[in-house]
């Protein structure tokens, strides 16, 4: 279809001008700064640089803390995206059986989407700190010495369940929208054929909800890559030990803390690659064309 | 489509109730406990475990909350932080629409040289997150004297690719019809996006202002960045520099009151508006 416009010509560069001008200079100038800044090496004083092509690159990867952070995100992100997952999509199923009281589950269920993600750290800190936490006599029942604060793996358990907490309710409503899109029909059909619940989920429900968990577990990578720094920063700060840092806190930690530029800009170099990576798959590969109701 | 679905037993629906019960717990326990712990004395609260009921001490945390002696984020006041956050969350969203509606506006309804050019440009954006541009984003800020000023905690995240995509999308959906009857009548672009697209793009803008205000207001590493002074803190930045479990003069009571605060307006705003946030949270992804 041609679409008719207006003639105008000095008018649209006016209208686009803010967004353009917003973009280049806090999105493209920072980002070319960020890929010239990750091929200079700084002296310790910060008086110089001297362009070093490729070596902070280099030194980056072979950093064995650079690697742990790589496998404590890929921990991180794997068992965050898991737990919201499949909790989400059992009550989505269970939302989708009944009908009186949806609304109500569903209002519930919506909360934890509008808490910061720092704040969702918090409040499971709250409940888990072993000092004062109520929720901490629950692993202690269980005999585990607990104390989140010292120990790497709890720490790691604390964040992973105030990240996936956060993200149930996201991924609920996209499960629940999957699940409506289903024909009913194929449902009643398989039933008359004699399968049972379990079967029909498996058969037809799961396969039929593919684009949409596909699409989710992108959106979730990205969750748990990007906005869970907040958690990190507040509740564990990367530790005890780097046991919790992952690769944007180490961004951050590097650039501000520790002062180290040059490495600091070539982890975000990094970091914009699987960004772009991971954006570039979602168009090419993920189906889009669910329809939500 | 009715409850007891071929194959649907009522055994099945009473576990669905169970289930989804068991979940809600799950999912509001969290917020529960805070609030009902916003409401005990920091000698309750010290000593676990914390009764899950209400206590009596509301009135006098609140209270002590709002009258200012929150010594522990630097002397700021509550209302304050309060005030930063809700700058900063309605200046994202309002700011957002207003940018990404002029550039959608331009993209659709008008031809002039480089037009695709900077559609990808905007679109490629949606890459470059805060994350992967950290120390060039605030050296940026610094030299632009933004740091410490709602400007700067506003300005960089206004400019977004999934609502200018989202508008685009919707205006290429409007028939050429309306824009040619517009213009038959003499209506230049002003009168024609007054009077004709913004009235149309109402729902679209409702969804996308819950979504934005949530986004603004969840904020955490920019403002972290950008605000030095306490006074500038938002107060999700406030509530992480009061909390120290070193330290024994920790306010917990106090705690749990700007806890509740942090969270009680993107709650508000998500509950109230559960319709459009649905539908802006599910199409904004598309």
């Amino acid at each position: 279809m041609n679409r008719s416009t207006f003639p105008h010509r000095l008018l649209p560069w006016l209208l686009i001008a803010p967004q353009l001008a917003i973009s280049l200079v806090f999105f493209y100038w920072p980002a070319v700064q960020a890929l010239w800044q990750s091929m200079l090496r700084e002296d310790p004083f910060g008086l110089k640089s001297r362009f070093v092509g490729l070596q902070n690159f280099q030194k980056v990867l072979a950093e064995p803390a650079y690697i742990n952070s790589i496998q404590v995100t890929a921990v991180f992100s794997i068992l965050t995206a898991f737990f919201s997952m499949a909790i989400a999509l059992l009550l989505a199923v269970q939302a989708e059986k009944i009908v009186r009281g949806r609304g109500f589950y569903r209002t519930l269920m919506i909360w934890p989407y509008a808490v910061a993600p720092a704040i969702a750290g918090m409040l499971w800190l709250f409940m888990f700190n072993p000092s004062f936490g109520t929720l901490a006599a629950i692993p202690r029942a269980l005999g585990i010495h607990w104390d989140p604060l010292l120990n790497g793996t709890q720490a790691m358990g604390l964040v992973v369940a105030a990240a996936s907490w956060k993200q149930i309710s996201y991924n609920f409503l996209f499960f629940v929208a999957g699940l409506q899109a289903i024909p009913k029909s194929l449902l009643e059909a398989s039933a008359i054929d004699g399968a049972g619940p379990v079967r029909r989920f498996w058969t037809i429900v799961f396969p039929l909800l593919a684009p949409t968990s596909f699409f989710l577990l992108v959106v979730n990578t990205v969750y748990a890559l990007f906005d869970t720094f907040g958690i990190i920063h507040a509740v564990t700060s990367g530790g005890p030990g780097k046991s919790t840092e992952t690769l944007v806190y180490k961004v951050y930690n590097d650039g501000f803390v520790n002062l180290l530029i040059g490495s600091s800009a070539a982890q975000s170099v990094i970091l914009m690659v699987i960004v772009i990576a991971l954006t570039a798959f979602q168009f090419r590969y993920v189906e889009r064309k669910v329809h939500y109701g | 489509m009715a409850e007891g679905m071929v194959g649907t037993s009522k055994r099945s629906i009473a576990l669905g109730h169970f289930l989804l019960i068991l979940g809600c717990v799950i999912v509001a326990f969290p917020i529960w406990y805070v609030t009902v712990a916003s409401t005990h004395s920091i000698q309750t609260i010290l000593n676990p475990p914390l009764p899950m009921l209400p206590g009596a001490e509301a009135a006098q945390n609140y209270g002590e909350a709002f009258s200012g002696s929150i010594t522990r984020i630097g002397g700021v006041s509550v209302e304050r932080l309060l005030l930063n956050s809700t700058v900063m969350a309605l200046g994202i969203a309002v700011g957002k629409i207003i940018i990404s509606m002029a550039s959608a506006f331009a993209i659709v309804f008008f031809r002039f040289p480089l037009r695709m050019a900077c559609f990808w440009l905007i679109f490629i954006t949606l890459m470059l997150p805060v994350e992967v541009r950290i120390m060039p984003t605030y050296k940026v800020m610094v030299d632009l004297g933004l740091i410490d000023t709602y400007a700067g905690l506003i300005l960089p995240l206004i400019a977004s690719a999934t609502a200018t995509l989202l508008f685009r999308q919707f205006f290429m959906t409007i028939p050429n019809e309306l824009l040619e009857a517009a213009r038959v009548d003499g209506a230049g672009p002003w009168r024609f996006f007054k009077d004709i697209l913004l009235p149309l793009s109402a729902t679209n803008i409702a969804a996308l202002f819950v979504i934005l205000f949530i986004y603004g207001w969840t904020q955490y590493l920019w403002p972290l960045l950008v605000t030095n002074s306490n006074s500038m803190n938002t107060i999700v930045i406030a509530l992480r520099k009061m909390i120290s479990f070193a330290d024994a003069d920790t306010p917990w009571n106090l705690v749990m009151v700007t806890s509740v605060l942090a969270i009680l307006p993107p709650v508000l705003v998500v509950v109230l508006m559960q319709r459009w946030f649905v539908k802006g949270l599910v199409e904004t992804e598309k």
